[in-house]
C-alpha cells in the first residue's frame, strides 16, 4: 500500500472519448474520506433535440442514444407517446414488443457476462485473454448473443437501432414461418443460457452486501420487462406517471450529471438485482430452477453476484421468447394510428440496466414541447458511490494497482452504459 | 456462383460510428455515399454495405468468412490533423488495443484481436481511419472530416476493385485510440 504524501494514481479505464467520466477516491488517515463518481449523460442532449419534433419521432431518435439498448429507448418512448395520445396497443402488438425486448436483454447481458464481467472473476485481464485461453467460453457467449441478434433482426428489422418499431406498433409483423426458424435458434440458445448459469455459479464472489432500497417495475404474475408498476423493496408502489413525484433528480457539486434519489428516502438501486429481488417469484419455472440451483435466494444484495442474476435473466428471456413465439399470430393490423392530442405521457420499461423512464409533452399539432429521459445508470450513481466507499474501506491494505482493479470490477457490477452515461473513466485514488 | 454466394470471395464494407457524435459519424456518412453510388457502380456490385456501432460480436458476425472486409472508422489522434485519412492493414491493428480496464465496450483493435483468437477474421481486413476533431454531442461532421468523406469513398472503391493494391501508413504506432462511441 502506498502512503506517500499526495500520491495519486490514474487509470484510463475506458479508452473512448475523453473526459466524460471519472472516479475519485480520497483516503485520509487510513479511512475513506470521499468517493466521487462523475458520469456524463447524453440523454440531456437528446431531450433538447426532441423538442419541436413530431410525436412519431422519439422511438427512432432516442434509439440512437445507445447502441446496446436501443429497444429500451424505443419501448419507453412508444409507451409514453401512446399514453399521451390515449392509445393502448392490442395484446398481440404488446407481445411482439416484449419479444423484441427479450432479444435486447439476451444480447446485452451475454455481452456483459462473457466479454466484460467474467474475465474479472476468472483472473483474466480482458475478454481477449479469456478468448486466447478459453476459446470455447467466448464462443458460447457470442453464440448466445447471436440468438438475441436474431430476434432483433427479425422483429426489429435490423440488429442495431431497429427500424421496424413505430408509435402504435410495428411497420411489419414477421410471418409465422419466420418465427418458426427463430424458435429453432432459441431452443439451442436455451441450453447455452442454462450452461452459463451453471458456469457463473462457480465463480468466487467477494463477500459484500449493500443495504440500498431497490427499485424495479413489477407486473404480478410475470417477470417485468416491457411495462409495470414501479415498486421498491421499501414498500413504495406507484405508476410511471408518478415517477417524478417519487424520484428526484438533483445536481451534486462534483458532477455535471444529475443524481437521482427517492423523495424523502435517499439513494436507491435499479437493475437486474433489483428486478430479481422484486420479481424473482415470477420467473418462468426453468429460470426459477436455474436460479435456485445456482444458489440465488429470494433476494440478491451482493452486487458481485449480478453476473449470476444476468445469467438467470438470459435464461428467462430465451424461455419467454420461445413462449411468445409458440403462441404467435401476426397482429393485423400491426399498428394503430396514433393521432396527436395536447397532453403529457409517461413510459417506463426495464432496460437491461434497469428502469428507463420517458416523459413527453406534446401539443395538439403533434409537436413535442418537452422531453425528459431518466436512464438507469444515472439513477444508480449514488448507490455505486456508496458501494465503492464501503468496498474501498475494507480493502485499504491493497496496493494501488490491486485496489484500482477491484474498483473497476465493482463498477462493472452495474454495467454502466457507455452510451447512456459514460464514455471514459479516469480512476484516481488519492491516499493523502 | 456469385461472390455473394461464395463467402470467401464476398466483400463487406462496414461504416463504424455514431451519427449523433459529430465526427464519429464519418463511417456512416461514407456508407450513405456508397449506397447512393452502388446501383450505377460496377465495382460496388455485390458488395455488402453495413453500419455498425462497433460492438464486437456484430462486427465479427459481419466480417467472418468474407474474402475482404473494409472498415471505416473515425479516430481520435492528436498527432494527426483533423480530416487526415490513413489505411491500416490487418497486421497493423495488433497494437491498437484499449487496454485491460474497459468498464463497458470493446474497441476495434481488441475486436480484431478477439476475432484472431477465435479464428474468425476475414481473409483480408483493411481499416480506413479518418482523424476527427469533434466527438461531442450533435449531428453533422466538422468541415475537415466532411471534406474527407469523398476521399474515403474513393479509397473504398479502389480497394474493392483491387484489394491487393493501396498504400498503408505507420499510423498504428502513433495511434491513440479509436474514437468510436
Amino acid at each position: 500500500m502506498s502512503q506517500e504524501a499526495g500520491r495519486t494514481i490514474t487509470v484510463r479505464a475506458l479508452a473512448r472519448v475523453e473526459g466524460e467520466g471519472s472516479m475519485h477516491v480520497r483516503v485520509r488517515a487510513g479511512a475513506v474520506e470521499d468517493v466521487r463518481l462523475e458520469i456524463y449523460e447524453p440523454p440531456r442532449f437528446f431531450e433538447a433535440l426532441l423538442r419541436g419534433r413530431r410525436h412519431t419521432e422519439p422511438p427512432d431518435i432516442t434509439a440512437r442514444i445507445c447502441g446496446i439498448c436501443p429497444v429500451a429507448y424505443q419501448m419507453s418512448a412508444c409507451q409514453a407517446i401512446e399514453a399521451a395520445c390515449g392509445i393502448e396497443v392490442p395484446d398481440a402488438v404488446a407481445d411482439l414488443r416484449r419479444l423484441l425486448y427479450c432479444g435486447e436483454w439476451i444480447e446485452s447481458h451475454a455481452l456483459h457476462i462473457y466479454l466484460l464481467h467474467a474475465p474479472d472473476f476468472l483472473g483474466y485481464a480482458s475478454a481477449l485473454d479469456l478468448a486466447r485461453k478459453g476459446r470455447g467460453l467466448v464462443e458460447r457467449g457470442l453464440a448466445l448473443k447471436k440468438a438475441g441478434n436474431a430476434i432483433m433482426e427479425l422483429v426489429g428489422g435490423r440488429a442495431i437501432h431497429p427500424v421496424n418499431v413505430r408509435v402504435g406498433g410495428f411497420y411489419r409483423a414477421p410471418a409465422r414461418t419466420e418465427m418458426a426458424a427463430l424458435a429453432q435458434k432459441l431452443r439451442a440458445a436455451l441450453d447455452l443460457a442454462l450452461e452459463t448459469v451453471t458456469w457463473a455459479a462457480g465463480f468466487e464472489f467477494p463477500d459484500f452486501q449493500h443495504d440500498h432500497e431497490m427499485l424495479a417495475l413489477i407486473t404480478p404474475g410475470q417477470y417485468a420487462i416491457d411495462r409495470g408498476t414501479v415498486a421498491t423493496t421499501g414498500g413504495l408502489s406507484f405508476a410511471p406517471a408518478q415517477f417524478e413525484d417519487y424520484v428526484i433528480e438533483e445536481q451534486v457539486p462534483h458532477s455535471t450529471a444529475l443524481h437521482a434519489r427517492l423523495a424523502g428516502r435517499g439513494r436507491y438501486l435499479t437493475g437486474p438485482t433489483a428486478r430479481y429481488t422484486l420479481s424473482g417469484q415470477w420467473l418462468s419455472p426453468v429460470a426459477r430452477q436455474a436460479a435456485d440451483a445456482a444458489g440465488l435466494g429470494a433476494e440478491c444484495r451482493n452486487p458481485f453476484r449480478s453476473i449470476l442474476v444476468r445469467a438467470v435473466e438470459v435464461v428467462y428471456a430465451v424461455d419467454e421468447a420461445l413462449r411468445l413465439i409458440e403462441r404467435y399470430e401476426p397482429p393485423a393490423p400491426c399498428y394503430l394510428e396514433v393521432p396527436p392530442r395536447a397532453a403529457t405521457g409517461h413510459g417506463a420499461t426495464e432496460a437491461p440496466r434497469g428502469v428507463l423512464f420517458h416523459r413527453y409533452g406534446i401539443d395538439a399539432e403533434g409537436l413535442i414541447t418537452s422531453a425528459r429521459i431518466v436512464p438507469p445508470t444515472s439513477q444508480n450513481q449514488a448507490s455505486i458511490e456508496d458501494d465503492l466507499r464501503r468496498f474501498v474501506a475494507g480493502r485499504l491494505d491493497l496496493d494501488d494497482e490491486q485496489l484500482t482493479r477491484q474498483c473497476e470490477q465493482a463498477i462493472r457490477n452495474y454495467d454502466p452504459c457507455i452510451s447512456c452515461s459514460t464514455h471514459f473513466l479516469d480512476l484516481t485514488v488519492d491516499r493523502g | 456462383m456469385t461472390a455473394r454466394d461464395n463467402p470467401r470471395q464476398h466483400t463487406v464494407v462496414i461504416g463504424v460510428g455514431n451519427e449523433f457524435r459529430r465526427d464519429d459519424g464519418a463511417g456512416p456518412a461514407v456508407i450513405a455515399r456508397l449506397r447512393a453510388l452502388q446501383p450505377g457502380d460496377e465495382s460496388l456490385s455485390g458488395v455488402t454495405l453495413a453500419l455498425s456501432d462497433g460492438e464486437p460480436g456484430r462486427m465479427i458476425d459481419l466480417w467472418e468468412g468474407t474474402g475482404l472486409t473494409v472498415v471505416i472508422d473515425a479516430v481520435r489522434d492528436t498527432a494527426m490533423p483533423p480530416g487526415r485519412t490513413c489505411r491500416l492493414a490487418l497486421d497493423m491493428l495488433a497494437g491498437v488495443t484499449d487496454g485491460p480496464a474497459s468498464s463497458h465496450g470493446i474497441g476495434l483493435g481488441d475486436t480484431v484481436e478477439l476475432a484472431r483468437a477465435l479464428g474468425r477474421l476475414p481473409a483480408r481486413l483493411t481499416v480506413l481511419a479518418v482523424a476527427g476533431r469533434d466527438f461531442g454531442f450533435g449531428t453533422g461532421l466538422t468541415a475537415e472530416v466532411a471534406a474527407a468523406v469523398a476521399e474515403l469513398v474513393e479509397q473504398v472503391r479502389e480497394i474493392v476493385r483491387c484489394p491487393g493494391l493501396g498504400r498503408t501508413s505507420g499510423f498504428a504506432s502513433q495511434h491513440d485510440s479509436f474514437g468510436r462511441i
